[in-house]
């Protein structure tokens, strides 16, 4: 199971920092909403596009694929504006949408996971304030992305034992005899982790400033 | 917040991720996307804490570039699409659920269950989702309305049953929200 929409290349684009890419991207939805004029729109989204394909690169059907999950709101959206608005409404909504969903999709492709979590991280550490420690939320995160693929595979596994008994996991039988049990059991298995996690220290509090303990390196 | 909140945070996460990769659950001809079964469940399962940190988490595994959404589409694009406001709806959806179900936790069964999830689930989903499905589309309520909310009435109101009929047999076997040291002592 892949999990991650990043496409590696060497480019300027991939080796801007994340933090100044997702401010960029901030600064960009700011822009298009504070200034609902046409030529604006559709030199944002050109930008977008050279950004997107010429300096970062990537193939076009990385951006397209993501278009396309918005193809029909869009069409949608244009006919509705065309029709009780007027066209250059028409036109700036869809064009402004498209602008923005391509613009996150190149962020998207060229920064890796573990550059957002590292950002995410940062951005948390002012909350160190009211108690949240930055590292247990870098904790979290992998954990999730580790459980992710063994719960895809668990679920497959008991469709395929039912499939094999001639049964089905489906309708209201299956919540009652597949689903509850998996999820208690799956309960059962992050409490063990978790446990697993405190024998080895994960629980620590580390020194107030700077240096980490030896556990939590 | 002790690691075991962590991992269950992190476990119910994966299972709003999983959930979009997999429709298991079909019932009936209209395909169900059960991700927001999932956020019933958080909150449900977890309580209103742990719930709302838990969708809070699989948001920002979206937001960071997994493609988890039911979709198959991740990434930030999704938080500026017309539907935003419906993800933006969900950490609170599960925190109403979780709330209502702790508050309600001794008389907790599937018909009150299901009262949790339709409000937190739907009611909560709606107000936040429609409009602000209406500001970025530039439609009226009124339509925003009858393209954002009747559509999903009975494929949710069908979640909220099925997240109430499991977090009810999860609460009988393995009470996550009162005295989870007792159901392990037991297991």
């Amino acid at each position: 199971m892949t999990l991650a929409l990043y496409v590696p290349r060497r480019s300027l684009v991939h080796r801007i920092p994340a933090g100044g890419k997702l401010l960029a991207l901030a600064a960009l939805a700011v822009l298009l909403f504070a200034v609902p004029a046409l030529p604006v729109t559709g030199a944002a989204l050109l930008a977008v596009l050279a950004v997107g394909l010429g300096a970062a690169r990537l193939p076009a059907a990385t951006l397209a694929r993501q278009a396309r999950t918005v193809r029909w709101w869009l069409a949608g959206l244009f006919v509705f504006h065309a029709l009780f608005s007027d066209l250059p409404t028409a036109a700036l909504t869809v064009l402004r949408l498209l602008a923005l969903v391509l613009a996150a999709a190149v962020v998207t492709a060229t920064t890796r996971v573990t550059e957002m979590v590292a950002v995410i991280e940062r951005l948390c550490a002012p909350l160190r304030v009211v108690g949240v420690r930055p590292a247990r939320i870098g904790l979290v995160v992998s954990m999730a992305l580790r459980f992710i693929p063994v719960l895809a595979e668990r679920a497959e596994r008991i469709r395929e034992a039912q499939a094999a008994r001639g049964g089905s996991a489906r309708g209201l039988r299956g919540v009652r005899t597949t689903v509850t049990p998996l999820l208690v059991q799956l309960l059962q298995m992050a409490h063990t982790i978790s446990e697993a996690l405190d024998a080895r220290g994960a629980d620590d509090v580390p020194p107030a400033r700077g240096r980490r303990s030896p556990a939590a390196a | 917040m002790k690691t075991r909140d962590l991992a269950y945070i992190a476990l119910f996460a994966a299972v709003i991720a999983v959930l979009g990769t997999l429709p298991a659950v079909n019932i009936g001809p209209v395909p169900i996307t059960a991700q927001t079964l999932g956020v019933m469940l958080a909150g449900s399962v977890l309580g209103a804490r742990r719930g709302f940190l838990s969708v809070l988490l699989f948001l920002v595994l979206v937001a960071i570039g997994l493609p988890l959404l039911s979709s198959g589409t991740g990434g930030l694009a999704v938080f500026a699409g017309p539907t935003a406001g419906y993800l933006f709806s969900w950490p609170l959806a599960a925190f109403v659920t979780g709330w209502l179900t702790e508050r309600f936790w001794a008389r907790y069964n599937v018909a009150w269950g299901m009262v949790f999830n339709v409000v937190g689930g739907m009611v909560v989903v709606y107000l936040i989702g429609v409009p602000v499905l209406a500001a970025v589309a530039n439609l009226s309520l009124g339509e925003a309305i009858l393209s954002g909310a009747l559509p999903f009435l009975p494929g949710d109101a069908a979640k909220a049953f099925i997240a109430a009929a499991i977090a009810a047999q999860v609460r009988r076997s393995y009470p996550v929200i009162e005295r989870p040291q007792r159901a392990v002592a037991t297991r």
